[in-house]
């Protein structure tokens, strides 16, 4: 090395040599690495690399070409019309074919050959209905020990549009909060019914058929107007004059109404 | 433009050629002139057709497209279906514990305690009575816009794709790990038969195919939605306007994509 810079040195002096050696020994070895380097680059990053980011952009296309086994419910609803029917009318209308049925993409592709799975052993509904104390409120749930045991549950259900054998037949059985709110307040006495009106429907497919509400102050006038008949404990406001930008459930909720 | 480059070039052969072979060199060119448009017209229907060959379906645009999920904690029952289906469609090993989304069961005793069972256990671990309050809460890759994993791949084998999903490219995948240490969510696992990270894609072959995840097609509580985010008339779109939301680590400021409506503040 002390050697090499020497004779450079020399060399430079004397004006024989414009670039030192030692500078092209250099140059070579750097120019030699820079060709190294754009070879490997060329072998070692894969075709498409960079294209689009800082990764491989037909990796994308690899990914997304990977096959399907799960079909989708608008795929078996292209042949299983009559099943769809009920279904959609039900109270398992939002739950997909393929959520009790399994991975049905092959079925729809093949399907005399390829069958997917129909549980009907009592075990199965239990995964969803079984009680458990961390599911939401108000889903409905069974204890299977003691829920006619022995029992698969399609003897009295049907999956595709489940509902009680029987139905429910006060408000109370589903609307528990509002009921027992209701049941302290001044308007324990009042039936549900003076103000909603449900269909049968409603029992059995409780979000299609929603019960009326009143929509008007008049309704609550009724009862509460100045002139209104019925017995006089009845707390009583002059319509005309009381809250006249509102409706009255904005300030009072009807349930648990208070009364000052 | 075709035309003005091969004149150029055919005067450049003409000026450089023996001059006796003039002749030739204008015929040359005028078939040159003749041909190139063709050629180019040619050139051009073929390239369209292998790039329009490459796109999945008709004509899927990545860029057209914003991924994210809603997940609504409130409607969750923890029947576990999401992750069987998240097994089979994405071919994950089913012994080991490996999952792309899980679900894990919160309960909180009176004593203010919390314990996260995950929900092979069929009931909480304390007595019913000690519950102050009990949920399921699923979980997922949250598919960030600000990646920590994708930061951290020493090769570019995992990156965030221009529909907004983060994946990873198996093939390229050095199987080093360093995205399973980076990622808070605890959402990638080394896939024991390739040695390579693996991760939630939102099934990214199904939703370039219009499907939905198969996580979001089985869930029969509806308490995965799943999306456009910035299409308004998206069910996601809809649900992000009409939900109280949070996200996963907030703090972190990894900008997750999948948002948790009526989240307890002790899912983390």
């Amino acid at each position: 090395m002390a050697q090499d810079d020497r004779t450079g040195g020399t060399g430079d002096h004397h004006g024989r040599r414009r670039i030192p050696q030692q500078v092209t020994r250099l140059a070579v070895l750097l120019l030699l690495f820079a060709v190294a380097l754009v070879v490997a680059r060329h072998y070692l990053i894969p075709p498409t690399f960079g294209e689009i980011g800082h990764y491989r952009a037909a990796s994308v296309g690899e990914i997304a070409a990977r096959p399907v086994k799960y079909a989708g419910r608008e795929a078996c609803a292209d042949c299983h019309q009559d099943v769809i029917e009920v279904h959609s009318r039900g109270r398992h209308q939002f739950v997909g074919c393929e959520a009790c049925h399994g991975p049905a993409a092959a079925h729809a592709t093949n399907p005399t050959d390829v069958k997917p799975r129909v549980p009907r052993e009592r075990d199965f509904c239990p995964r969803c209905h079984e009680y458990d104390a961390s599911r939401p409120t108000g889903f409905p749930q069974i204890e299977q020990a003691t829920h006619n045991a022995g029992q698969p549950c399609i003897t009295c259900h049907n999956p595709h549009a489940p509902a009680p054998p029987t139905l429910p037949s006060s408000c109370a059985a589903c609307h528990g909060e509002i009921a027992r709110a209701k049941a302290a307040s001044h308007h324990a006495t009042v039936p549900c019914t003076r103000c909603h009106e449900a269909s049968d429907q409603h029992r059995d497919v409780p979000r299609a058929n929603p019960p009326t509400k009143p929509t008007t102050r008049e309704f609550c006038g009724g009862c509460h107007g100045k002139d209104a008949g019925g017995p006089p404990e009845i707390a009583r406001v002059d319509l005309a004059r009381h809250g006249q930008r509102f409706l009255c459930w904005q300030c009072h909720y009807p349930h648990t109404p208070e009364v000052r | 433009m075709a035309d003005a480059g091969t004149g150029r070039q055919a005067g450049q052969v003409r000026q450089t050629g023996d001059p006796t072979n003039a002749n030739l060199d204008r015929r040359d060119f005028l078939k040159t002139c003749a041909v190139a448009p063709i050629a180019g017209v040619m050139l051009y229907v073929v390239r369209v057709a292998a790039g329009e060959g490459d796109q999945r379906g008709a004509a899927y645009k990545a860029t057209d497209h914003d991924y994210g999920m809603a997940v609504d904690i409130s409607k969750c029952i923890g029947c576990g279906r999401c992750a069987e289906a998240c097994q089979i469609e994405n071919d994950v090993p089913h012994e080991g514990g490996y999952c792309r989304t899980w679900v894990g069961r919160y309960v909180t005793t009176i004593d203010s305690e919390t314990i996260v069972q995950t929900i092979d256990k069929p009931k909480p671990a304390v007595d019913e009575k000690t519950i102050l309050r009990t949920f399921f809460a699923p979980k997922l890759c949250n598919h960030c816009a600000k990646p920590p994993c994708v930061q951290v791949c020493p090769v570019g084998a995992t990156f965030i794709t221009q529909d907004g999903v983060v994946l990873v490219d198996k093939e390229y995948c050095i199987g080093c790990r360093y995205c399973i240490q980076a990622c808070p969510y605890g959402a990638r696992y080394l896939d024991p038969r390739s040695k390579t990270a693996d991760k939630c894609t939102f099934c990214y072959h199904r939703v370039t195919r219009g499907l939905v995840p198969a996580c979001v097609e089985v869930c029969p509580a509806g308490a995965r939605i799943f999306g456009e985010l910035h299409d308004r008339a998206s069910p996601l779109a809809r649900y992000l306007r009409f939900s109280k939301l949070q996200v996963l680590k907030p703090h972190l400021n990894t900008e997750p994509k999948v948002y948790y409506a009526n989240l307890d503040g002790e899912v983390r």
